[in-house]
């Protein structure tokens, strides 16, 4: 058979296609269950580390359940809209307008009785997405804790983000400042922030991921700005 | 090949004599990437010995069967195959991990030591010596991607593997890591020093 000839090329290709393409599907369908529930499961995690508790003996879902004791889904006029946060895709509902945007909230209840609200967040960081959870104290005002993480940041600079030594600077800080709704920023060490709101250091070396998280917080916590005023009101 | 070589010589070249990063300076842009840590550096050196070693033996399997004008695709389809299947059962079975090396799973594909390897090697060799080149050039190139990632860690941030090894009194005495370390530039230099060593031990590679 001579192996130079066209109809042999096309005909390999096509069979070396169709083979590495059934192995890849094949792979994909047999793991995508484990997958998702790795997935759920460090989500859960991440969503348990913004108020500050890292997963017991008993594993993460029985964590999640134990600590998280109701779960909202509001529109950006306060009105509750759902109830079954955890299925909100957050990545798909910050791109539409704010207006259109569910936004999930979930409520946590500490071993000493505190209520915390914790509040997802989603962004753009410098090689890809971004996103992280904040945790008020039930005065819908003070960070109580924070967590972020990404896809791909730079290892050392940008990725430094899901650090607590970034995350932990935000507790304590609030999101109102004499009454004007005021999303905490990230500011180069040493620098004030640009219009009075609370602020933390960004990190050296990863400037345009530390303007992504400021920009995120800004973006996905002023939607919550009427839901958290009827708390406060409370 | 003309000359028989031995399996040994196969295994041991690519670790000093013939190393793919220091001698044949391929794959740079990954030690650029993923040395300002030595954890990632150890995981993305595993994950390129384990593709180089399979796609090699794939390659030398149907060596004798690829039509030689659309080789070079043959050769980029199984490499990908390969990655994605990695990055699918480290997603399942070591998620943590796989969450760090997100994007650099897929930045083998684009590794030039691959494609280098099976072009040069696997498409002329036997499964059993490929195989020994693939895990041979995988082992050069992670040896060095953990060299760099040891000096990057430990003068760019103080730490190894996460744990904190500068003790604090040096802090104290005015000690400050050197944050120029963990920018991408230091990972040249630290690859040129170990060149330059490498070169007055070997003094006949020039």
């Amino acid at each position: 058979m001579n192996k130079q000839s066209n109809s042999y090329t096309i005909i390999y290709i096509i069979v070396l296609v169709v083979v590495v393409g059934a192995a890849l599907a094949f792979t994909a369908m047999g793991l995508k269950d484990r997958q998702q529930q790795n997935a759920d499961a460090d989500r859960m995690r991440q969503i348990l580390a913004a108020v500050h508790i890292t997963p017991s003996a008993d594993g993460v879902t029985a964590d999640f359940e134990r600590y998280i004791s109701g779960q909202t889904v509001v529109d950006s006029k306060g009105a509750v809209i759902g109830s079954d946060a955890f299925a909100v895709d957050i990545a798909a509902q910050v791109k539409l307008p704010v207006d259109e945007r569910k936004l999930p909230v979930f409520i946590c209840t500490l071993a000493d009785g505190d209520v915390k609200y914790i509040l997802p967040m989603y962004g753009a960081g410098l090689w890809g997405p971004i996103w992280g959870y904040v945790a008020l104290d039930s005065d819908a005002a003070t960070i109580y804790g924070a967590y972020f993480a990404h896809q791909g940041e730079t290892p050392g600079l940008g990725a430094e983000i899901e650090k607590p030594a970034f995350s932990d600077q935000f507790d304590g800080k609030t999101l109102w400042k004499e009454g004007r709704f005021m999303p905490v920023a990230v500011v180069k060490k040493g620098q004030p922030s640009p219009s009075g709101e609370d602020y933390v250091d960004g990190i050296s070396g990863g400037t345009i991921t530390s303007k992504g998280v400021s920009a995120m917080l800004s973006d996905c916590l002023r939607p919550y700005e009427s839901y958290l005023l009827t708390l406060r009101s409370k | 090949m003309a000359e028989k070589v031995s399996n040994k010589k196969i295994f041991l070249n690519p670790l000093s004599k013939d190393n793919p990063v220091i001698v044949q300076i391929l794959g740079i842009c990954s030690v650029l990437a993923v040395t300002a840590k030595l954890e990632p550096a150890i995981v993305m050196g595993l994950s390129v010995i384990a593709v180089l070693a399979f796609s090699n033996v794939i390659i030398s399997l149907i060596r004798n069967t690829i039509p030689t004008n659309i080789r070079i695709i043959v050769q980029l389809v199984v490499v990908a195959g390969l990655v994605v299947i990695v990055s699918q059962l480290l997603q399942a079975y070591a998620y943590d991990v796989s969450k760090q090396l997100s994007v650099f799973i897929g930045l083998i594909i684009t590794n030039c030591i691959l494609m280098g390897r099976l072009e040069a090697f696997a498409m002329a060799n036997r499964p059993w010596p490929s195989f020994l080149d693939g895990v041979g050039n995988g082992a050069g190139y992670a040896v060095i991607l953990v060299i760099v990632g040891f000096f990057r860690e430990l003068l760019g941030s103080g730490t190894l593997l996460g744990y904190q090894v500068v003790p604090q009194w040096c802090y104290d005495h005015g000690y400050v890591n050197n944050g120029l370390m963990i920018l991408p530039p230091m990972a040249l230099i630290v690859v040129a020093c170990i060149i330059w060593v490498h070169r007055s031990i070997n003094k006949d590679i020039e």
